[in-house]
């Protein structure tokens, strides 16, 4: 019995916290925040821990007291809600890129997305189309918006899955079950789907700006530290790394 | 309240409760019946979706199912398309992901008769067969309807496969379950707690008749 305590005590120790910091981040950042948070650590000591999700989840489950410190979201609007709602810090909003929609293909795919563009997704081999989840992930709002943009929508709706968050509809073309996917350009750059497939990157007027942006949270404990972190994503070492995954304000004038 | 999946959802968990009795029943009986001493490597076979988490058997439908394995090659050669994103993919993750939950009470009702009847039987010139329609069944009714509606409850409330595989396809692969999942993604509350107590009052009402017919202690896990 003793040792049964002795283990149950131990067991939920390992659930108190150090001196870490917790950020949710929108899935598109699931390859690109692991590397900045890598050379964070590697620089500061400080150890950040993150949970991914799509963005409309992850903001929910901020309203119901999920214990982060920093927010990245992949809209600008659900931070801005946030802010409204008191639960986030006005003066710690920073949007650090333009979040970038691609049409992507597996390699072993015929079509050429270079000459088809969009068109592309009315070829008989596609079967299934990946996109996020409209109703809370801003990449699968995008996705609409931009089929709709292209006149295509009501032709492919019928071909339509639906991933949980981006990285899901990025899985699912990944792993064969769809034919392509409209996914961010960060997870077509990102290590695990590199050499697998090819891409097109979508005109910046084809969706609504998806403004990413980071906030820290009011509940947090750890209000310095969390800032500090913040302060570290408008370095150039920060800002080259995000660069790298195609993370970053866009330059093209309108 | 979403009708559409509701409906859906209930077509699921009726077809593969279904199946699971025409599956089910000749694997139970070969469980209670075989000498065979490697039998207990296919309980544990049967009990495994009861400890897996639903995540391993998406997984598998989802990549070794999928397009690029030559299992689903041949499936999709087939039919012309791939399990994943389909009625029939959730039936087949579901038929795995509730089997023990057939098979178990299956089983546990076909090992409690009394075996000096099926020897009677057969001393009357039944064969197995007749012994087994005549005596075995009709003596395991309760345990029948019990693998059937724990099976249909189960699936009912599966929700890791489907989100892993379905794609969210409205009339399709949305169902109940992910559908509140949704609803409460977009903290559409009110929505949602009227799906949710539709869900909790019709399991309810499904366990309570399997509760209702055995009148004793009963739980699903090792029948013996």
């Amino acid at each position: 019995m003793k040792h049964m305590l002795a283990l149950l005590l131990l067991l939920i120790g390992t659930f108190a916290t150090a001196q870490e910091i917790v950020v949710a981040a929108a899935a598109d950042m699931n390859a690109a925040l692991p590397q900045l948070v890598a050379a964070y650590t590697k620089k500061t000591g400080q150890t950040v821990k993150f949970s991914f999700g799509s963005s409309g989840n992850l903001a929910n489950q901020i309203r119901n007291g999920a214990p982060f410190d920093v927010f990245f979201s992949a809209d600008e609007d659900y931070p801005r809600q946030l802010i409204a709602e008191e639960l986030a810090a006005k003066d710690t909003l920073y949007r650090y890129a333009v979040g970038r929609l691609v049409l992507w293909i597996p390699a072993d795919s015929p079509l050429d997305l270079s000459k088809l563009g969009m068109k592309a997704l009315l070829e008989p081999s596609i079967k299934k189309i990946a996109i996020a989840n409209p109703a809370h992930a801003p990449y699968g709002r995008a996705a609409e918006a931009a089929l709709r943009h292209f006149g295509i929508y009501d032709q492919v709706s019928s071909r339509l899955v639906l991933g949980e968050n981006v990285s899901q509809a990025a899985q699912f073309v990944e792993s064969g079950n769809a034919q392509a996917g409209l996914i961010a350009l960060s997870h077509a750059l990102a290590p695990a789907l590199k050499d697998k497939g090819r891409y097109w990157t979508l005109p910046l007027d084809a969706y609504p700006t998806l403004n990413q942006a980071a906030v820290v949270l009011s509940r947090s404990k750890q209000q310095d530290a969390a800032r500090r972190f913040l302060e570290f994503l408008r370095s150039p070492e920060a800002t080259s790394l995000l660069g790298s995954y195609g993370f970053s304000m866009p330059v093209e004038t309108h | 309240m979403n009708w559409e999946a509701f409906w859906l959802t209930v077509r699921l968990a009726g077809i593969v409760s279904t199946l699971l009795v025409a599956i089910g029943i000749p694997i139970a009986y070969w469980l209670t019946h075989s000498r065979w001493r490697w039998k207990f490597l296919v309980e544990a076979a049967v009990a495994l979706p009861i400890v897996l988490p639903p995540t391993v058997l998406g997984f598998y439908v989802l990549v070794a199912l999928g397009s690029r394995s030559p299992l689903g090659r041949w499936w999709e050669s087939l039919t012309g398309h791939t399990l994943a994103f389909t009625f029939e993919g959730l039936v087949i993750g579901s038929l795995l992901y509730s089997l023990p939950f057939a098979v178990q009470p299956f089983a546990a009702s076909f090992g409690a008769v009394d075996s000096k009847l099926l020897r009677a039987s057969a001393s009357l010139g039944h064969s197995p067969v007749q012994t087994f329609r005549r005596i075995v069944l009709p003596l395991s009714k309760a345990g029948l309807v019990t693998g059937f509606a724990l099976s249909f409850a189960h699936t009912l409330g599966e929700f890791g496969v489907v989100l892993m595989v379905g794609g969210n396809i409205p009339g399709v692969t949305r169902t109940i379950s992910i559908d509140i999942y949704d609803q409460v993604q977009t903290a559409n509350y009110s929505s949602a707690n009227q799906t949710a107590l539709v869900l909790l009052i019709l399991s309810f009402l499904v366990l309570s008749i399997v509760y209702g017919l055995n009148r004793r202690p009963w739980a699903v896990g090792p029948w013996r």
